[in-house]
């Protein structure tokens, strides 16, 4: 008997291990799970907890529930991997061997990396909403906010669903007007970044949205601290913004595990071979999704499209054959920019956003269009990732980006 | 492709002055570079221009988190030797790529 071991039970492990089990022979290969945590959480839900739209209980199933049949299901610690002897050693000094592994251990956020975030008004005036812990306590402030200074400070590149930070000024925007006190809220992003994004096409269009909104931006804002006392947070240049009440996007990084393995780079994310999701230096090593330190968006769209890229490699490995499956990093992200509109993102390692229709020259959604189907598609999305996406089946999407039906502005 | 003179030597660079060989680079030319972004270079300029351009030939990302582990500079004093975007402009200096940032 072979072994295929997947680390980590979220959106690309789970996916994973529904594809592979349909594909592989169960003669021959046995395929093992391995997860700390027994709940699976819908993430992109987290954005709608702190404005009572969704709550705890509508992000939340276990994990089981997804696995397949014929996957056996760890729950434990990974103390670590040694890639060179393929072996895993879980946290029990359980020792689990492998022919084929593959890493989908994600990202989590390290508030520890900037002084200041973790003192006293951690989780009273500062928050995470990337945490269903902070997206909660979150809920609670908001709905107790009666006016003041909000910033939403990105700490540093990269970091999970990268659209995330604008989405939520964009539906606090939203919550306060309808609360009737959007005129004593001032809202602002404080970013790394020269503008609302990095590429320059659906920056302008996102800007000109913050704009009509009323939401200011203070770019080129690299964080060095948080003044506690002061309420404000600082910058390595000295400069510094004040506030009521913070809503952090921290700095990433991968599991610590991989850095007890020593396949990290300063962030813990494994170096990648962005076209066959190989991990470098390892023949049989796979990374798929957040943890990967591919140069697109770390966001469960690139996992299900690469998953798609894996599966075809992995099973070309398995014959011993050349693998032809590139991965293009492809995304595709909806962007929710009120509480009734949204807009559609897709794109890859060299093509940058552009507008036009998604997923053909129909639509029916928007790219880079403010319209309220797109809203509609995102909560529609839930649906799809639990029945759909981590059950490893095919959506009604290609897995490569598409220029069908896209037009590059004049 | 443009090119540029530095010090005395033509410099292939894309649109945005970035080196797009970094074998053209040395101090001389750096010192050049250093003046357009009005930089003066001091040995702990230099000592951080190597130190990227080592990591950089070695493959390894570059980040401004990444200086810590230069043992030259922390990341303030980083920021204080580049002012304004660090990251940018000493790779600029170096002869390296920009960083790319993802999203």
């Amino acid at each position: 008997m072979k072994h295929i071991l997947i680390l980590g039970a979220g959106t690309a492990g789970t996916l994973m291990a529904n594809k592979l089990r349909k594909k592989v022979s169960r003669r021959e290969w046995d395929i093992t799970i391995v997860d700390e945590n027994r709940e699976h959480y819908y993430q992109p839900g987290f954005l709608f907890i702190p404005f009572g739209i969704y709550k705890k209980e509508d992000v939340i199933k276990s994990k089981s529930k997804f696995i397949p049949g014929g996957v056996e299901t760890i729950f434990s610690r990974v103390e670590k991997i040694l890639p060179k002897e393929n072996r895993v050693i879980l946290e029990d000094n359980r020792e689990l061997k492998y022919d084929f592994l593959i890493i989908a251990t994600g990202t989590r956020i390290a508030p520890e990396e900037t002084p200041g975030l973790l003192g006293e008004l951690w989780f009273k005036d500062i928050f995470d909403f990337y945490t269903i812990e902070g997206a909660v306590a979150l809920a609670e402030r908001i709905k107790a906010f009666d006016g003041g200074k909000i910033i939403v400070n990105i700490t540093e590149l990269p970091f999970k669903c990268p659209v995330a930070p604008l989405e939520f000024i964009f539906l606090a925007d939203s919550y306060f007007k309808k609360r009737g006190i959007r005129d004593s809220v001032e809202l602002t992003l404080v970013t790394p970044l020269p503008g609302a994004f990095t590429k320059p096409i659906a920056t302008k269009m996102l800007s000109g949205l913050m704009e009509k909104k009323g939401i200011k931006i203070v770019p080129d804002f690299n964080i060095a601290e948080v003044d506690n006392e002061g309420k404000r947070i600082i910058d390595y240049e000295g400069k510094s913004v004040e506030f009521d009440l913070l809503v952090t996007i921290p700095t990433n990084k991968g599991a610590d595990m991989i850095e007890r393995s020593g396949m990290g780079d300063d962030l813990n994310f494994v170096p990648t071979d962005k076209h066959t999701l190989q991990a470098i230096g390892y023949d049989n090593i796979f990374v798929l999704g957040d943890a990967a330190n591919l140069p697109t968006s770390k966001a469960g769209s690139v996992a299900h499209f690469a998953g798609d890229i894996l599966e075809a490699n992995l099973l070309s490995a398995i014959k011993g054959e050349p693998m032809t499956a590139k991965f293009d990093g492809h995304a595709n992200c909806y962007i929710v920019t009120s509480d009734k509109k949204g807009t559609l993102i897709d794109f890859n390692y060299d093509t940058e956003p552009l507008p036009g229709r998604y997923p053909y020259i129909i639509g029916p959604f928007g790219l880079l269009k403010d319209t309220r189907l797109n809203y509609y598609g995102k909560l529609f999305f839930k649906w799809m990732y639990w029945n759909l996406l981590l059950r490893g089946h095919d959506l009604p999407v290609t897995s490569h980006m598409s220029m069908c039906c896209k037009k590059r502005p004049q | 492709m443009a090119q540029k003179n530095y010090a005395g030597h033509t410099i292939d660079v894309n649109d945005e002055g970035y080196f797009t060989d970094s074998t053209q680079w040395n101090r001389e030319v750096a010192a050049a570079v250093a003046k357009d972004e009005g930089i003066e270079l001091t040995d702990k300029h230099l000592a951080i221009l190597e130190f990227l351009r080592s990591r950089h030939s070695s493959g390894d990302a570059l980040s401004i988190r990444s200086i810590n582990k230069s043992g030259i500079v922390d990341v303030k004093e980083f920021y204080a030797l580049f002012p304004g975007a660090p990251l940018k402009k000493a790779t600029k200096i170096a002869g390296i790529p920009k960083p790319s940032s993802c999203i």
